[in-house]
């Protein structure tokens, strides 16, 4: 029969029951992996339940690097019956089924193109542990010994791997390696010969860490300086507010007093947690709150109020698939549009859109700075997959001289100085007003933050031509906003094809692949990742520099391509969209397929763009 | 920092021991109706925040949207104002406090504010003992949207559209009460002498201060067929007792029979001197203060006055013990961890 056979480069998919203490033998494996020193990209497809439910986990073993859901499994762990059918058929010809064979495998799930290998899992436990749960915990760590040996992997990378993650609680560390080592000779003896698919040390790493976007989004927050948080729990984004809480736990708290030197608030809905945030901002501090798309709906009239009001705001949105409640555990980006006119009236919001776990970290912090900069609302947009997946991302680091950037707040001595304050005057000429901290002066610069209309000394107006002075003046601001948001990044030093491909957030992974993939079958294409909104110029000069430029996006609606059509007057015939909207991380094997369908031929025609050649 | 600046006076004009005049303390004029309750319950927080001397600038102003949510600009022009968005003016407060608890945060709201689309944030704010005064001016109507029931109207209660309300009302107070509130109170806008007391009380409590005052709207509600009308309420207004609010600094001169007076200090040292008017009646007992809520309720009576208090009420920033800094002052040393701990996070990480 075929077998596959490949080294460093496979799916693997672990089929379980949610809540039997299989994810984290999952990613004892994952991490093994990645010790050996060969890229991983883990993914846990989970229903939304906590116990008794199917749930995956899909590991990408990639040795090049590519970190995109790649699509098919050459390798199944399967050991739950009731997801079997349905996993069976999800294996590649020549692929692997690791089963339990404690009971006899059902005939229907018997493929003639696929390696099976039964383990008596149970068996094995029922033998070797009295207690229930043991018996449960421990089928897990049998399955990734018995990986082990089939992919021959370095078992010493695994016992120090149990010994690091049970330090402190040494007394689990034996049992634990005695479970990998049933797993691992069982294979030894069973089948010392069946599995085509290696795992061999290598240098690919670096000093590359393996963290969840969520986490370092947190962690990001309290290297940003914020020290309120209000939330209200919502999957996938409940992890940032827990790793805030985490890292603030250990290193927020003050020395002398034990005191924290950060305020978390869960909130009883989202308006509220908005309302918090604003109102911290208001007087202050850095704040922030952590949401998904049903919480970002609840938040529009608050989000017009910040930026009409011109109070900053961090929010950030893992985005999940939609509309309404839609499918709560799967990934999507369909929240750009409500993310960048939130509220009613003209609205609109910079949004900040990070593709790995370092890219959460920094964006987060900077987030707080450029929220107090513009004085608005900045929205962190990232996704289910990059928020609560572990990712495989360069170490985070900080620059210990910098500074936060506080913006332009007036202290008492400056409205000694300045005579008379206007809260909305626009002193510089960037449309960025002063503000002024409650409490600052007995006398001087107080003034009535409001959602109506106001003049440039904050007093109530109804005089037409004063409201549209003051929305002119937020325009300006928005321009001055493009020149501080992230820049979006060119993959290449100078754009030579007539072709350009965009994308954002999570696609980033699998474009890049699928490029590279592309380039080799003769289509050229020029990439640019799209990191914040409001656009600069660089993503305007990007489009007007090709002739067509395919938009990769996550959703149904091609919500980001309607932004660039709207923001930059765009014909929408230069922008084809790739959409993928299952719900499933998108693959490279998508986004060529996608691609190609526009270049009929494509399989013999070099496309390197030559002077007044066209394609289609 | 204290900025008390020798001024200029009218030599007959009092004032306070910051050297302030009442002027200090007002704000823009009016634009309420003339003869609008709410005016009169700005008048009051004038006084009372004059006679403690309060700092002006060291308050913040919160509400929501309504008549009475605009009325924080009719008072206290040297303190930071926020005018919300319509039931959410608790969220700003609790944000707005986080970022520094060493403020005087004083909302006003309305009964729709409050009561109907505000409930969801108003009962969190109760039960999570937040530090501020949270004044209701309570009309049972949307004034600012031309008079509507509000949840607070009474069953039968009519405002000038002349249709009787259908609905059992919400209250307020008993409400607070249930929620686990530290400091109760019910005032009407027409009796200054027992609400500008209420208020320096509620002011100096370490904890959620509330107060349902109730507030005629002249122009919707004052109606011979209301129960928010002044006629009614003067008609009907029974008191718990009568209170004195006395500054820490100060000594207790107010003369009292013995057994009918009760002193409640204050975490500040100030001293509530509470005059009963019931014997039975004691402002620290939750269930004497549900008993005569119920009673007044029987005899179709509206008990005002202080209800109850809590004195050794902990406030929010101590159930989380947040640093005594306020938050906002905290800078890049105390809140950047740095690169030395970025290290070992990533070291673990890998
Ligand atoms: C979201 C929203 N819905 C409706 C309104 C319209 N609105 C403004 S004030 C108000 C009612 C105010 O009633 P209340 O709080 O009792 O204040 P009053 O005017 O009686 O003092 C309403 C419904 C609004 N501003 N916002
Ligand atoms: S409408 Fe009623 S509540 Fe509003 S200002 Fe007039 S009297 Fe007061
Ligand atoms: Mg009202």
């Amino acid at each position: 029969m075929r077998r596959i056979d490949s080294v460093n480069d496979f799916v693997i998919k672990f089929a379980n029951v949610n809540g039997t203490g299989s994810a984290s033998a999952n990613n004892m494996f994952a991490k093994a992996v990645f010790r050996m020193g060969v890229p991983v990209s883990p993914k846990n497809i989970f229903p939304s339940n906590i116990q008794g439910l199917p749930t995956w986990y899909e590991v990408r073993v990639n040795e090049k690097g590519y970190l995109g859901r790649r699509g098919g499994v050459d390798f199944m762990v399967c050991v739950n019956p009731q997801s079997m059918a349905k996993d069976v058929q999800e294996v590649l010809p020549g692929g692997y089924f690791l089963y339990d064979n404690t009971k006899q495998l059902d005939l229907r799930y018997v493929r003639q193109d696929v390696n099976y290998i039964g383990i008596p899992l149970t068996d094995i436990c029922l033998r070797e542990y009295t207690d229930p749960r043991k018996r449960q915990l421990f089928k897990n760590i049998i399955y990734v010994g018995a990986l082990a040996s089939l992919f021959k992997m370095d078992f010493a990378v695994l016992k120090n791997l149990v010994s690091d993650q049970f330090e402190g609680k040494e007394k689990l560390i034996a049992p634990n390696i005695h479970a990998l080592e049933l797993g691992y000779q069982y294979v030894e003896t069973h089948y010392p010969d069946v599995c085509g698919i290696r795992v061999e040390t290598r240098d690919n790493v670096g000093d590359r860490i393996l963290l969840d976007g969520n986490t370092a989004t947190g962690l990001g927050a309290v290297y940003g300086g914020a020290t309120v948080a209000a939330w209200y729990p919502i999957t996938p984004s409940t992890s940032v507010v827990e790793g805030f809480e985490k890292y603030a736990g250990r290193l927020r708290i003050d020395p002398a007093t034990g005191r924290k030197n950060f305020a978390i608030i869960q909130a009883e809905d989202e308006l509220a947690a908005i309302g918090m945030v604003i109102g911290a901002a208001w007087n202050g501090a850095r704040s922030f709150t952590a949401t998904s798309g049903p919480g970002v709906s609840l938040m529009n009239e608050f989000l017009g109020l910040a930026y009409f009001a011109e109070v900053p705001a961090v929010l950030i949105d893992v985005q999940r698939t939609g509309p309404s409640t839609g499918m709560p555990t799967r990934t999507q980006q369909s929240d750009i549009l409500i993310s960048a006119y939130a509220s009613h009236g003209d609205t609109k919001h910079v949004l900040l859109i990070p593709s790995t776990p370092h890219e959460c970290f920094t964006m987060t912090a900077d987030a707080f700075d450029l929220a107090e900069r513009l004085q608005t609302p900045v929205i962190m947009l990232t996704d289910l997959d990059l928020g609560m997946n572990d990712h495989m991302t360069e170490a985070l680091s900080w620059d210990d001289s910098r500074q936060y950037d506080r913006g332009k707040v007036y202290t008492a001595e400056d409205l000694d100085r300045i005579g008379r304050f206007g809260r909305y005057l626009d002193s510089d000429g960037d449309g960025i007003p002063y503000r002024t901290y409650p409490g600052t002066h007995p006398t001087k610069g107080s003034f009535f933050t409001r959602g109506t209309s106001r003049d440039e000394y904050a007093a109530y107006t109804e005089d037409g031509t004063v409201y549209a002075r003051n929305m002119d003046r937020l325009l300006k601001k928005w321009d001055t906003a493009k020149t501080l948001v992230p820049a979006p990044v060119l993959h290449q030093d100078r754009n030579d094809s007539k072709y350009g491909i965009i994308f954002y957030g999570t696609s980033q992974f699998s474009v890049l692949e699928a490029c590279d993939g592309l380039l080799e079958e003769g289509i050229a294409l020029d990439a640019m990742r799209i990191r914040s909104f409001p656009f600069s110029n660089t993503v305007r000069d990007f489009i007007d520099s090709h002739e067509a430029v395919f938009v990769v996006e996550q959703n149904r609606d091609g919500q980001m391509r309607t932004l660039l059509i709207n923001e930059l007057g765009l014909s929408p015939d230069r922008l084809i969209p790739v959409l993928n909207y299952d719900g499933m991380p998108i693959t490279a094997t998508w986004v060529k397929s996608k691609v190609r369908e526009r270049f009929p031929g494509h399989n013999v025609t070099t496309l390197h763009a030559k002077a007044g050649e066209s394609i289609e | 920092m204290t900025y008390i600046k020798p001024s200029f006076r009218h030599p007959e004009l009092p004032v306070n021991d910051l050297g302030y005049t009442k002027k200090a303390y007002e704000g823009a004029i009016s634009t309420l109706c003339a003869g609008c309750g709410h005016d009169s319950i700005s008048g009051a927080i004038i006084q009372a925040c004059f006679e403690l001397s309060i700092e002006p600038h060291r308050v913040a102003k919160l509400s929501g949207i309504g008549c009475s949510s605009k009325t924080p600009t009719y008072f206290l022009g040297n303190s930071h104002g926020f005018n919300s968005v319509h039931g959410r003016m608790p969220s700003i407060a609790t944000g707005a406090n986080m970022a520094n608890r060493d403020m005087i945060y004083i909302g006003v709201s309305g009964d729709g504010d409050t009561a109907s689309i505000g409930m969801g944030q108003f009962v969190h704010a109760v039960r999570r003992n937040l530090n501020m005064m949270y004044v209701v001016e309570n009309n049972g109507c949307y004034g600012l949207t031309k008079g509507q029931d509000s949840a607070t109207a009474d069953i039968g209660s009519q405002t000038k559209s002349g249709a009787p309300n259908l609905y059992e009302p919400i209250d307020l107070v008993t409400l607070a009460l249930d929620l686990g509130a530290t400091f109760v109170a019910r005032s009407f806008s027409g009796d200054k002498e027992q609400l500008v007391p209420l208020i320096k009380a509620a002011l100096s409590h370490r904890g959620f201060a509330f107060i349902d005052v109730i507030s005629p709207c002249v122009t919707f509600n004052n109606t011979g067929k209301s129960t928010k009308s002044y006629d009614f309420v003067r008609e009907h207004i029974e008191a718990t007792g009568k209170m004195d609010f006395v500054p820490m600094k100060e000594e207790i001169t107010t003369e009292y029979e013995p057994g009918n007076a009760q002193d409640v200090t204050m975490h500040d040292g100030s001293v509530m001197r509470f005059l009963k008017l019931d014997q039975e009646f004691d402002p620290t007992d939750r269930r004497a203060t549900y008993n005569a809520l119920q009673d007044a309720k029987e005899k179709g009576d509206i008990l005002t006055g202080l209800l109850y208090v809590d004195p050794a009420s902990q406030e929010l920033h101590e159930v989380i013990q947040t640093s005594q800094k306020p938050l906002r002052t905290l800078t890049e040393s105390e809140l950047c961890p740095g690169q030395k701990a970025l290290d070992a996070i990533n070291a673990g990480l890998r």
